[in-house]
């Protein structure tokens, strides 16, 4: 057993435009994912998580660097050689065949008996509680149910690894979350080892034990849902996960692991937890999330605390989203939790109303402008 | 670690099999390349011959001689050659003209009855042209005879006192010529007119035109890409046609279909055959750029 | 367009226009039945044509050869037309609109011009004339008309299936048996189909590239309409528009039927 289930080494992917130029669909991409793992490839469309997929599945060839599965370089191994299996996302099930004869189609290539085929398919097809359907052709299932075969007829292979491209895209949205609740349970039972493409940062966040957050065929940051949440890298990441807010400043001095920043309109500095290799002067931008921020009537901390005034609010049952003025039109989001319950009017914000917030400086990142 | 590069020993490493799977050019040109030799074969050389056989000679017992010679072409230009095409060019013109005078009003009517019964009304057009076209002449040479049935009728009712004579002049040829290329005109009309929103209709309505200005002005102007791509399918083949000239149009009407089937089996004058094959092709060619030049390759044409 | 009732005057019109297109055929079939020999008045119902038909010898060896001359061209030509049609909906290769242009000759060619270039080919070539040289011809015009239909069906092709089964473990011939071909299937048929419609009926070339000795049925047709008119010609027409008709409709039974499941 080698040290990675899935390997991507420096691989770069070369499409040619329809201008007539080339582009980089996948670019310096370096992976190294576990065996059991449940790893994620997050980013919005075209950033090169389906490309990456499909070379480790063997439907494109790297113009360079290396795919290696089990520690084995790949190559230019073809699709039915290797041991990985896909999940598409169009789900791709035959339509002149059963679901029976569609699950049992990768035992078929394999050889096996036919008494062992019946035996497994049935195996399968309890395992993703679709149980009766052996003789229905996919034109008559749901499209749940047909997500539910498709993913029965790669499992049925026991693939050391299993890749997903976007299976729960055409799912409407309840559909979908049980789906998310029901692969993560999935795959803890069967216990391989899942890479998972997705564009929807909520659905990797919730199934995911590593994430790698991918832009423009490079990946930004690689790490478990906390961390990519907390604490993001560069700007991308900070932006694309979750809300955020942004304040663009310039780096003024180091304070330990604090870097304390000069923002324009702020009589005080904001000070946060500083990514590497910030030097004087340079710009920053400085993300801390809404849910983060505290209100308060009168400023209470020493740092990161200052005026402002209540813009908007919306209520929107568990929270109560502010947005609020902080002096020259810069405006920040701020998530709270209704904590009460109450329908009085004058418990919640009124716009003009001058408050005070607070940036904790550990729940405050700055960035490197990019 | 190990290199999986094919499942196979080293030695088949250079295979046609591994050549055809990764090369995708490679594998289009084997898929093609069936089609590619036998179309070569019989449909390219032939034609190149044929181009090659008009500027050849005709040898004393109707042989060919390679020697090269353009009096073929000069010779189509011999006013009895030149009022062949020019009959030609007319009947295939008329032909047009007929199909569009009676499939125009018959297009439009399937394209305003309810469309559950379309599909089965344009069914009933297709349908007698599953038969052979042969039986369908020889239905018309039954009826348009001297002694065939219309005159029959029409002599028993009393509505003349000699038969008509209509087989065997150019008449009967373009009764038979209409009725062959009728559904060609109907069907690329009855798609250009069924693409006419109806919202248009209305607003031309809605605007004070009433029914026959909104005709001319509106469906009319809308349905000529149908009308066009009908022309295409009947003017050029009508062009060609020599079965029905053959067998209804008696000595006197001969089209350019005739004149090369006649120089090919019957005078034996292959290269001067040849000749007028290219004429006819030329002016196909000509006819068919000028077409969709004006109209574009449209989906009209598809039927 | 909308579905306004048709004028009056457009339903008389539709109506003459049916009638002048199922006149003709109608004629032939009633006269079919007729005693009399010169198929102009009625005289009494009678089979005796159709027995005439059922001994002439060689209407018989001219339907036998038409069936062959169909099945044969009909395998060779969607076999091959097939696999031009995924060659040019799939691939790009040098030579590829010269392929292109080749399947559109036959489009734009007239009958008569094709059948001479035929005629000609053969005869240079030493080929004897007869029912092989029909055949070879048949094939040469069916295959663009084969190509041209698949290729229609193809546009809507999911790729991804064929991904799938080589991903399954399929190589690409197993993949292409199993997966592609069956999808395609309907497709192949209806090109199918056309192509031995198209050759049945054939008259034109097939007047060109037969021998002496070779008769096919349009053929035989031909020359009875020119020569020896007897109602004998119009027993065999009823007959054949009668197995059109049948055909058709299986064809469309087995559409229906096939849509349900």
């Amino acid at each position: 057993m080698s040290e990675f289930a899935v390997e991507m080494r420096d691989v770069i992917k070369i499409f040619p435009t329809p201008e007539g130029g080339e582009v980089n669909a996948v670019d310096h991409v370096t992976l190294q994912i576990k065996h059991g793992e449940f790893f994620s490839l997050l980013g919005p469309s075209g950033c090169g998580k389906t490309t990456s997929l499909r070379l480790m599945a063997g439907f494109e060839w790297p113009t360079s660097g290396e795919v290696c599965i089990d520690g084995k370089l790949m190559g230019r191994t073809p699709p039915y050689l290797r041991t990985v299996n896909t999940v598409f996302q169009s789900y791709a099930l035959f339509q002149h065949m059963t679901v029976f004869q569609n699950v049992a189609f990768g035992l078929e290539m394999e050889k096996v008996f036919k008494a062992e085929i019946t035996r497994r398919v049935g195996e399968a097809l309890e395992m993703v509680k679709l149980v009766g359907m052996n003789n229905r052709k996919p034109k008559q299932l749901s499209g749940g149910q047909q997500q539910r075969v498709a993913l029965a007829r790669a499992l049925v292979k026991r693939p050391a690894v299993l890749l997903l491209d976007e299976p729960l895209g055409a799912l409407d949205l309840k559909l979908r979350k049980e789906m998310q609740l029901e692969l993560k349970a999935l795959q803890e039972q069967v216990g391989i080892t899942f890479i998972y493409v997705t564009h929807d940062q909520e659905e990797a966040l919730v199934m995911s034990d590593r994430i790698a957050v991918m832009s423009q065929g490079k990946v930004l940051q690689i790490g478990k849902p906390a961390e990519i949440y907390e604490r993001p890298n560069c700007r991308f990441v900070a932006d694309f996960i979750g809300e955020t807010n942004f304040l663009f400043g310039t780096f003024k001095s180091w304070e330990g692991d604090m870097a304390t920043v000069s923002v324009p309109g702020l009589e005080a500095e904001v000070v946060g937890l500083g990514a590497k290799g910030l030097s004087s002067g340079q710009k920053v931008i400085v993300s801390v999330r809404p849910e983060k921020i505290l209100i308060s009537e009168g400023s209470v901390f020493k740092q990161n605390c200052f005026q402002a005034r209540v813009v908007d609010t919306a209520y929107v049952g568990s929270d109560t989203r502010v947005i609020l003025d902080i002096g020259q039109g810069t405006r920040l989001n701020v998530w709270e939790r209704n904590k009460i319950s109450t329908i009085d009017p004058c418990a919640f914000y009124q716009p003009g109303q001058e408050v005070w917030i607070t940036l904790f400086p550990e729940n405050t990142q700055v960035l490197a402008e990019i | 670690m190990s290199n999986i590069q094919t499942g196979k020993p080293a030695l088949t490493r250079f295979s046609l099999r591994k050549i055809l799977r990764e090369n995708p050019t490679a594998q289009g040109l084997a898929l093609i390349s069936p089609t590619a030799i036998y179309l070569l074969l019989f449909m390219v050389l032939p034609m190149i011959l044929v181009v090659l056989l008009s500027f050849m000679t005709r040898g004393p017992y109707g042989n060919v001689v390679y020697r090269v010679n353009v009096q073929n072409y000069a010779r189509l230009a011999d006013p009895l050659y030149l009022r062949i095409l020019v009959f030609s060019l007319g009947v295939g013109a008329a032909t047009t003209v007929f199909t569009i005078l009676i499939g125009y009003p018959l297009a439009y009517f399937i394209a305003r009855t309810p469309a559950r019964h379309r599909s089965f009304l344009l069914f009933l057009i297709l349908l007698p042209f599953w038969t052979n076209f042969i039986i369908r002449i020889y239905a018309w040479i039954m009826i348009l005879r001297t002694e065939g049935f219309l005159n029959s009728v029409l002599l028993h009712m009393g509505v003349i006192n000699v038969p008509l004579n209509i087989l065997y002049t150019p008449t009967a040829v373009l009764i038979a010529m209409v009725y062959e290329f009728l559904p060609f005109m109907v069907l690329p009309l009855y798609t250009s007119l069924e693409k006419i929103e109806n919202a248009q209709l209305e607003a031309a309505a809605d605007l004070g035109a009433r029914p026959w200005r909104t005709f001319l002005r509106v469906t009319l102007p809308l349905s000529v890409p149908g009308m066009i791509a009908g022309s295409i399918l009947v003017f050029i083949p009508a062009m060609g046609m020599f079965v029905v000239p053959d067998l209804m149009g008696g000595a006197k009407t001969i089209l350019i279909g005739n004149l090369i089937r006649n120089q090919f089996l019957v005078s034996r004058d292959w290269p001067f055959g040849a000749a007028a094959s290219m004429l006819l092709l030329i002016l196909t060619l000509v006819f068919t750029l000028l077409y969709t030049r004006k109209a574009g390759f449209g989906e009209e044409l598809l039927v | 367009m909308s579905e306004k009732k048709p004028a009056f005057w457009l339903r008389v019109f539709a109506i003459l226009a049916y009638t002048y297109i199922y006149f003709p055929i109608l004629i032939l079939i009633i006269f079919s039945f007729n005693t009399q020999k010169i198929n102009v008045r009625w005289e009494g119902f009678t089979l005796h044509w159709y027995d005439v038909l059922f001994h002439d010898s060689n209407v018989l060896l001219a339907v036998r050869n038409t069936l062959m001359i169909a099945c044969v061209s009909t395998l060779v030509a969607t076999v091959i037309g097939t696999l031009a049609a995924l060659a040019l909906q799939r691939y790009r290769f040098p030579g590829y609109t010269a392929a292109e242009s080749a399947l559109y000759i036959p489009v734009i060619v007239p009958e008569v011009v094709m059948g001479i270039s035929l005629l000609a080919f053969f005869v240079m070539v030493g080929l004897k004339l007869g029912l092989a040289t029909i055949a070879l011809s048949h094939i040469a015009f069916n295959i663009p008309f084969v190509t041209l239909v698949v290729r229609a069906r193809l546009h809507g092709f999911d790729k991804s299936i064929e991904e799938a089964s080589m991903d399954l473990g399929a190589n690409e011939m197993t993949t292409f048996w199993r997966v592609t071909l069956p999808t395609i299937m309907p497709g192949v048929l209806s090109g199918a189909l056309l192509a031995f419609t198209l050759s049945l009926d054939d008259y034109v070339i097939t007047y060109f590239t037969a021998g002496p000795g070779a008769t096919t049925l349009p053929l035989r047709v031909f020359s009875m309409v020119r020569f020896a008119v007897t109602p004998e010609v119009n027993a065999l027409s009823t007959l054949w528009v009668f197995t059109i008709f049948v055909v058709l409709l299986a064809s469309q039974v087995i559409q229906r039927r096939q849509e349900h499941h």
